[in-house]
């Protein structure tokens, strides 16, 4: 070992100063971090909050920034979320329920493991491209809602997936042992001693896979291309338009009126993220109460 | 006994449906983890497929020596190199704010921070991580470009510093989750045998912890750039759409992932070339993102001290 350790005072304090300039450095850092998102919030806050108005929230795109909203995009959004909800869910979870609690160790489980944690990390806009020549050409979905959803819930499904088996690992294994022994077969553990215990830890996996969504503009940029819509989806095949990329298209104009409108249309996108959030944080604290107990 | 038979009989029956029920059920959940693997197979089918197409019209020399990327103007020429400059370049930008940053947060997190600020900070590190690429671009457009402009001058409107500078902002909770983790995975008595033989906490954070914890850190690192890369709207919304060779941060620039939503935003003719090259630059793109995430995977276990 090269590093010699002195045990003379002056050098003590002298390393005291170096671990105190250190902490400063990584305490710099975390203000920066905060400082970051502090800025962000207020410079939205104070572009936004005058054109957070009724008519923001009811009104169909407009050429004049007074008059034009987002409600189609809200009700897009909205209506998305539900298709993306009801495909994604069942496909998540269980194979999310297969990886835990049926697979066998073998080549395909961790096969399919790995390739979950790649799917996690493929950009979205692939998706979009996967979903532009899968859903919209190749199945003739044309671009609609329906096309749209199935693209969201391929993107979400790895997060989903790793969430939910998070939640079933959980379950402690004497639950499980214990539904054995009353003479259960592996499908009766699952439903009777596993899910429930889990269930509340899945459905955070679900809110926050879903708030992802929410945000997500790039996949459905390539799905809805340039949208200029001013009805609200009444079919799962009517063409739609979901709230980031209303704020994209508003950003994009050069004027400060539409940059304004952007603005306020990120309050509302960050209110109804922040809602979810704030609903699985809660979920999570309640059970993470009841699995120390 | 007639009825103790009956009973039996239900039993029977209800055993069955039992049987059957998690048959089905076990085929089922099978089912669905196999769709994980189509989707992969389709991106990847979908990708070659349609990049096969874009080939047999542009040589693949061209599309990698050629240094213009034009694909609608004409004379048309698709030479990748500018697209692939513009994404490293903000990559790498945003590598100067989000690697020092987000390892020293981390460090603060898993190292110093006393629990009840541990429990304050995460969750609004969580906030950042959850806030809408949308809305980084916003901010990287109206609020740190007019900053940037007060220092440099001659500055373009759409550039890559400020979108480099915003996604380094962006990236730093991802990047120090997964660094927190690794550190957090250290064992403690590694910290008491150095505090023992009279180390500083910074010297046992420095000279014990993060060499310990180096493979995950790294790992952190490089999938924490493998998003960037893979990063759409704020590079759309504040880099710009100029294909541009160059390593000068104040210039307009587009990245790969620009160009795609430039060309789908525009419902380019379905089968033509430029339709078809957006699937050519998503194939790099989906390359190299997959190698840094292999890359990264790999690290972690080949480098991992197991404890």
């Amino acid at each position: 070992m090269s590093t010699k350790i002195d045990i003379n005072s002056s050098s003590l304090s002298k390393r005291k100063l170096i671990g105190f300039l250190f902490i400063s450095f990584c305490l710099l850092g975390v203000l920066v971090a905060l400082m970051g998102l502090m800025s962000l919030l207020v410079q939205v806050i104070i572009q936004g909050y005058e054109w957070v108005t009724p008519n923001l929230i009811f009104n169909y795109p407009s050429r004049h920034p007074e008059q034009a909203g987002l409600w189609a995009a809200l009700i897009g959004t909205l209506y998305m979320m539900g298709l993306t909800a009801l495909i994604t869910v069942p496909v998540g979870v269980g194979a999310a329920i297969y990886l835990e609690e049926y697979a066998p160790k073998n080549w395909f489980t961790s096969f399919v493991e790995i390739n979950t944690s790649n799917l996690a990390g493929v950009p979205s806009i692939v998706y979009g491209l996967l979903g532009l020549s899968i859903f919209v050409y190749f199945l003739k979905l044309e671009r609609s809602i329906l096309a749209g959803s199935l693209t969201m819930s391929l993107l979400i499904l790895p997060v989903l997936i790793l969430t939910s088996r998070e939640a079933i690992k959980s379950v402690p294994i004497a639950h499980r042992e214990a539904a054995f022994a009353l003479g259960g077969d592996r499908w009766q553990v699952v439903r009777m001693a596993v899910l429930p215990t889990a269930f509340p830890g899945i459905l955070t996996g679900i809110i926050l896979a879903l708030s992802r969504a929410i945000g997500e503009a790039a996949p459905m940029v390539a799905i809805t291309a340039l949208v200029y819509i001013t009805f609200v989806p009444v079919t799962p095949m009517d063409r739609f338009t979901v709230l980031p990329i209303q704020i994209f298209n508003w950003v994009s104009r050069p004027q400060d009126e539409f940059r304004g409108l952007a603005a306020g249309g990120i309050i509302i996108l960050l209110i109804l993220l922040l809602s979810m959030n704030s609903i699985a944080v809660i979920l999570r604290n309640k059970y993470q109460v009841r699995s120390e107990e | 006994m007639i009825k103790d038979d009956k009973n039996l009989k239900v039993r029977k029956s209800h055993r069955l449906r039992v049987k059957i029920e998690g048959k089905v059920v076990g085929f089922l959940v099978g089912c669905a983890a196999f769709i994980t693997i189509l989707v992969t197979i389709s991106i990847v089918w979908n990708l070659a497929q349609q990049s096969l197409g874009f080939f047999s019209e542009i040589s693949i020399i061209e599309f990698f020596s050629s240094t213009r990327w034009s694909p609608i103007l004409i004379p048309r020429e698709f030479g990748i190199a500018p697209l692939v400059a513009g994404t490293f370049l903000v990559m790498i930008i945003s590598s100067f704010v989000a690697v020092p940053i987000g390892l020293a947060v981390a460090i603060f997190l898993a190292e110093y921070a006393p629990n009840n600020i541990r429990k304050i900070l995460r969750p609004m590190l969580e906030v950042l991580a959850g806030i809408p690429t949308v809305v980084y671009g916003y901010f990287a457009l109206t609020f740190v470009t007019p900053l940037l402009k007060l220092v440099f001058d001659d500055m373009i409107i759409f550039n890559a510093l400020s979108a480099g500078l915003v996604m380094g902002i962006m990236i730093i909770p991802f990047v120090s989750s997964l660094t927190e983790d690794a550190l957090i995975s250290v064992p403690n008595s590694l910290r008491q045998a150095s505090y023992a033989l009279g180390a500083t906490k910074f010297e046992t954070s420095i000279k014990v912890v993060v060499p310990a914890a180096l493979s995950g850190i790294v790992a952190a690192f490089i999938l924490g750039l493998s998003r960037a890369i893979g990063e759409t709207m704020l590079v759309t919304i504040a880099a710009g759409a100029t294909p541009n060779l160059t390593f000068n941060p104040i210039e307009s620039i587009q990245t790969m992932t620009a160009y795609i939503v430039q060309l789908a935003l525009g419902e380019a003719a379905h089968g033509s070339v430029e339709y078809q090259s957006i699937y050519a630059v998503g194939i790099l793109l989906f390359i190299i993102t997959f190698a840094m995430n292999t890359l990264g995977h790999w690290v972690v276990r080949r480098w991992r001290n197991v404890y």
